[in-house]
């Protein structure tokens, strides 16, 4: 419950934060909502020495659409994105999966770029970023680089973020945020991460589909795209056959950890049937 | 170690308090500022019995730092009566018998009270997702749903008076 010493800085500009990385450098740990980082320090299974709180940056927080994408700041809240008034029209498939995250209180400090920066492949967001094709800004003092959604996850807590880099925006396409969509997650309870996950999205051709996108949660080290199964889904036409040999495909990519939500083989199992209803949804 | 001296506006009245820059909002509430009402119930976030409203949203101070809350304005339990007596939310949960043990009580009320903000008439279904940040052990929430609907009946009862 108690979090070991550490000193807290509130900068208000990015500049601040890059000047406070240089000088702190690995001590260094920013604070976004606090709801991962926050609970893990109070475990002392992170004790970082310097805190530095992102909630006076006013440039990270919030939605804009424009020039064929919607940009959302790093800080910008799960309830933000809930209660955002165009969103659900425009990426129904990121409302969706962030009613299903954690509960209200939660939500009302979590912020997507936290949970996608955070790494842990629990987390929902990083695979809803898989779906949609997304890209993150990756800012430093040295200028910001552009990396996709597929070049970030690298394992479990490890991203392609590197020392001094900070997730200021991610960038969704509003051609794909557009597209056909499915998201299911089986949980024991609300609140609770995914025992699997999938999230998909799509182009539909009556009944063929292209460009399909298929994302797992919590089914390996890391949140990953369901490359083979989806190649089988764009070559074919959707059928019980198609479907029964993604779904295989998709399972056989599957890694996931034993533990309280079960053995590895129970959720591979999950993780077919939660991408078959995905799919079901995608193309109704 | 790192101290602050922060202050804040809790339940209408500006607190100044010394704290620790890793001292939790709901210690510093509770230890300092001696208002117990809020509780903790667990150490991984989860059960919401530490429930506050921090200008407008409710948050949970056990994942909160007292330090982040500088220059917020702060509501707990203790600050949900006035002088015309309870809150529509307390004289529910009394009248539908919606607590026992009264450990998760505060950070219910303090949920309900801001969630009734959000969407006043709210459906059954609605209410159970609303509040699921919020554990209990004794009522299998049942009577506790029955409360929020009788709030929200009583709130707009009020409000068409005035």
């Amino acid at each position: 419950m108690i979090p070991s010493n550490f000193t807290y800085h509130a900068p208000s500009d990015l500049e601040q934060v890059f000047s406070l990385f240089d000088t702190y450098g690995k001590q260094a740990k920013v604070l976004a909502g606090g709801h991962s980082l926050l609970p893990m320090m109070k475990f002392r299974f992170a004790e970082p020495k310097q805190l530095i709180d992102l909630a006076g940056i006013d440039a990270l927080k919030g939605v804009t659409v424009k020039d064929k994408v919607i940009d959302i700041g790093a800080t910008t809240t799960e309830t933000s994105i809930l209660n955002h008034p165009e969103l659900k029209k425009l990426c129904p498939l990121l409302v969706e999966a962030t009613r299903l995250i954690a509960d209200p209180q939660v939500r009302n400090r979590g912020t997507i770029g936290g949970d996608i920066a955070h790494g842990d492949p629990g987390n929902d967001h990083p695979s809803v970023m898989l779906a949609l094709d997304a890209t993150f800004h990756l800012a430093s003092a040295q200028g910001t680089r552009l990396v996709k959604a597929d070049n970030f996850f690298l394992g479990t807590y490890q991203t392609a973020l590197q020392e001094g880099e900070l997730l200021t925006r991610i960038s969704i396409p509003l051609s794909v945020a557009s597209r056909p969509f499915g998201f299911r997650k089986l949980k024991r309870k609300t609140g609770d991460f995914a025992t699997a996950a999938c999230a998909l999205t799509l182009v539909k051709e009556g009944n063929q589909c292209r460009e399909v996108r298929i994302a797992l949660t919590n089914l390996g080290p890391k949140s990953f795209r369901a490359e083979q199964a989806e190649y089988l889904l764009n070559s074919t036409s959707i059928s019980e056959d198609s479907i029964n040999a993604a779904v295989h495909l998709a399972m056989q990519a599957c890694e996931p950890a034993k533990d309280q939500r079960g053995d590895s083989q129970y959720k591979t199992n999950m993780a077919g049937e939660m991408l078959r209803r995905a799919l079901d949804d995608a193309m109704a | 170690m790192s101290h602050k001296k922060i202050s804040f506006k809790l339940n209408g009245k500006t607190a100044e308090v010394e704290v620790e820059d890793r001292t939790l909002l709901v210690h510093a509430i509770r230890e300092k500022l001696n208002m117990t009402g809020t509780h903790i119930g667990c150490d991984t976030s989860h059960c919401g019995v530490c429930t506050v409203d921090i200008d407008g949203e409710s948050v949970k101070s056990c994942t909160l730092l007292a330090v982040q809350a500088a220059g917020k304005n702060i509501v707990t339990v203790e600050g949900l009566a006035d002088d015309k007596g309870l809150h529509a939310v307390q004289a529910a949960f009394i009248q539908e018998h919606g607590l026992q043990c009264g450990f998760c009580t505060t950070g219910m009320m303090m949920r309900a009270y801001r969630f009734l903000q959000e969407n006043p008439e709210p459906t059954e279904e609605e209410i159970r997702w609303g509040l699921s940040g919020n554990l209990c052990r004794c009522t299998g929430y049942q009577n506790i749903i029955k409360a929020v609907m009788t709030a929200s009946k009583n709130l707009k009862e009020v409000a068409t008076a005035e």
